[in-house]
């Protein structure tokens, strides 16, 4: 299956609401003020339309060359280079099985393949209820949790096909789900937002999760001699759901 | 264990603080010495502050091992241009992951780094381009930036008489290639990412043509801590052309997969030693140094010095310091091909070899991987390989032809094995993190 589209050309695409478009500039402005040349707001400005809708869409596209005062060439060039840019709409939750070789090896591929069973779905789609978007996504910088398990770009550190499970479980009966590293996990659309460049509002959520995973102070506790003589065991998942 | 104990052997320095409540606060930096280089630079004129980095010989984190202080000193003086620094946080390969962990336990030691390479470069812009995926990370980035300005570390007057300063926090959206320092910068101008030609470098013409210095979130962390302690201090670790600490990132098949701060030139088999060697009962089969791109090592390479210098006489390159461990359950096939996969989903399609070449690699291992592929194919691999390694427009395709070429010189009986014997000779199931949970066969650890 192609996404080509090989009919007609599409109709330009319509406008957002007055309302939303009003919010939108006041948004956009904000942005385009962190830079010396409008142009580097793009990245943040599509994370932005992606926040309104889930996706960017034909509409979200024309908005950020509307206040770029680029074609809207110029953008579809940039949003289809982006993995993150989804181009379809997608669930509340993107839940990403780092496949590259290190988390495969370790256990990736198994969970992958499990998720892929247990959901019914495939690489880039959406459960029915809209909850659970499930992708492979490459090396996300965790590699001493491996293997990792990214929900809405949200560390789930050690997992097993029996925790990943467990979680997409949770999020579509939605029960509250604790990332190991990292705040309590807001929908995409919210964390399309913070990646615009807006700082998440909710009290404690900067602080959530700690200072710092246990691996990222393994070499510490040695140094400090503090580290158990016994390895310790790699179970994990979440971190017990907090009252 | 070996003869030293890791008290002795490992020096944390950034990690120091990792592990106090609210690491990630200005009141946690400051109360662990956070902020006192500060004053100190700001009082230097900037030329001296350049030169003191210098001679520390504080070399690029981020892979290539350039000077720092040589980076800064090639940006030209008094052209009437603004000047820009711009911090490569977009921590994207394979296998390394130290300056996630670095900005989510201690981003303030980010941001003094910043300032005090402001006031040496004379610019009053810098920009984080952080890697979008690591939302935990950008939230305390973006509130560590707001705790300075409040402060006044950063804004108006920041750099004392050479006057204002600000940070923009970037996150990226999704792509490896954005690591590679002139694609970078033409995805923080708002375009697909995609490496630049050069000369010019960014030093003369970088982010909007202006001169701009590029460096990796851990070179300048360290700067605080060198200005801070001194240069002899710095000098006094590691080597006469490695000098310094820095972050290993131990992972894979190891007891204790983690962070462990230590002095350029500690070995694997030092690091494996204190941390408790491989998982029980197995033993290293093959690891990169620094990353998939860097050319991989086995067990014959356990005791290379670690720093640029003793990895890239071993016959690969320091990269990152991701030490990524698989053991013998590990099968070579399967790993390279998965990395190839990455190469080609990666590559930004500028360049012909590249954007060819890491696709025929994929067809070629998929098929040698399931048992499908001729002997023929193995020349074919290095012969692809060849035509895209030193022959690319950036360094994506020289790390794609890097497992390539490393995996044949070791393991080409194994590659072999899976041609004649028409498939994979190993258990995927004997890999993962959990293969041994129900194991009571725990064999002698054996690094």
């Amino acid at each position: 299956m192609s996404d080509v589209n090989l009919g007609m050309p599409p109709l330009p695409a319509p406008a957002y609401p007055e309302e939303v478009r009003a919010r939108l500039e006041k948004d956009a402005a904000e942005v385009i003020a962190r830079y010396p040349d409008s142009r580097s707001a793009l990245l943040p400005l599509l994370h932005l339309v992606q926040s309104e809708e889930g996706y960017v869409t034909r509409t979200g596209m024309q908005f950020c060359a509307d206040v770029l005062g680029l074609t809207t060439a110029e953008v579809t060039a940039v949003a289809t280079f982006y993995s993150m840019y989804r181009r379809k709409p997608s669930g509340d939750y993107q839940v990403g099985v780092c496949t590259n070789t290190l988390c495969a090896v370790l256990g990736g591929d198994a969970i992958y393949a499990a998720l892929q069973e247990h959901l019914g779905v495939g690489n880039g789609e959406t459960t029915e209820d809209g909850k659970v978007t499930l992708e492979h996504i490459e090396c996300n910088a965790a590699c001493d949790y491996a293997p990792v398990v990214m929900i809405n770009w949200e560390f789930f550190d050690n997992q097993t096909i029996e925790s990943a499970k467990r979680l997409v479980d949770d999020l579509r009966a939605g029960r509250k789900v604790i990332p190991t590293r990292g705040a309590p996990l807001c929908d995409f659309k919210q964390t399309a937002r913070i990646l615009a460049g807006f700082p998440d509002e909710r009290p404690g959520a900067t602080a959530a999760g700690g200072s710092a995973g246990p691996a990222s102070l393994a070499g510490l506790r040695l140094a400090k001699g503090e580290a158990d003589p016994v390895v310790p065991p790699r179970s994990a998942g979440t971190r017990a759901e907090e009252a | 264990m070996g003869e030293q104990s890791p008290e002795k052997l490992l020096t944390p320095v950034l990690s120091a603080s990792w592990d106090q409540e609210d690491s990630w606060t200005l009141d946690n930096y400051r109360a662990h010495g956070g902020y006192r280089a500060l004053p100190k630079a700001l009082a230097m004129p900037p030329d001296e502050v350049i030169a003191y980095v210098k001679d520390s010989g504080l070399r690029g984190r981020g892979g290539a091992g350039f000077p720092t202080g040589m980076k800064w000193q090639f940006i030209p003086q008094g052209d009437g241009k603004p000047h820009y620094l711009v911090v490569n946080a977009d921590e994207s390969e394979p296998g390394t992951c130290k300056d996630i962990p670095l900005l989510y336990a201690s981003p303030h030691a980010l941001i003094e780094g910043i300032v005090i390479a402001c006031h040496a470069i004379r610019s009053h812009h810098a920009f984080v381009y952080l890697r979008g995926e690591v939302v935990p990370v950008l939230r305390r980035l973006q509130a560590a930036v707001a705790e300075a300005y409040r402060a006044g570390y950063l804004g108006k007057g920041a750099l004392g008489a050479g006057g204002d300063l600000d940070i923009t926090v970037h996150a990226g959206a999704g792509a490896y290639i954005c690591g590679e320092e002139t694609a970078l910068l033409d995805s923080l101008e708002g375009r697909r990412g995609q490496p630049r030609l050069r000369p010019p470098f960014p030093a003369v013409a970088g982010l909007y043509a202006c001169p701009t210095v590029v460096n990796n979130v851990e070179s300048i962390a360290s700067v605080p801590a060198i200005i801070d302690r001194g240069k002899e201090w710095f000098r006094s670790m590691g080597s006469e052309k490695s000098p310094g600490f820095t972050l290993y990132s131990l992972s894979g098949h190891v007891a204790r997969p983690g962070q462990y701060e230590a002095p350029l030139g500690i070995t694997l088999r030092e690091l494996l030693d204190l941390s408790g060697g491989m998982r029980p009962g197995h033993r290293l089969k093959f690891w990169t140094p620094g990353g998939s791109s860097t050319p991989m090592f086995t067990d014959e390479h356990l005791d290379v010095p670690l720093d640029y210098e003793g990895v890239g006489a071993a016959g690969s390159m320091l990269g990152t310091k991701a030490l990524q461990c698989f053991d013998e359950t590990t099968c070579v096939v399967r790993a390279v091909t998965r990395w190839t996969e990455f190469y080609a989903h990666e590559s930004c399609g500028k360049c012909t070899p590249c954007r060819e070449g890491t696709y025929w690699l994929v067809q070629l291992l998929r098929d040698i991987e399931a048992g499908k592929g001729l002997l023929s194919d193995i020349d074919k691999l290095a012969d692809i390989a060849d035509n895209i390694n030193g022959k690319s427009f950036c360094a994506l395709g020289d790390g794609a032809a890097s497992p390539i070429f490393s995996s044949l010189k070791y393991f080409r009986e194994e590659y072999e094995q899976h041609i004649t014997q028409r498939g994979c000779p190993f258990d995927p199931a004997r890999s993962t993190a959990w293969a041994d949970d129900d194991s009571s066969a725990h064999l002698e650890v054996n690094a």
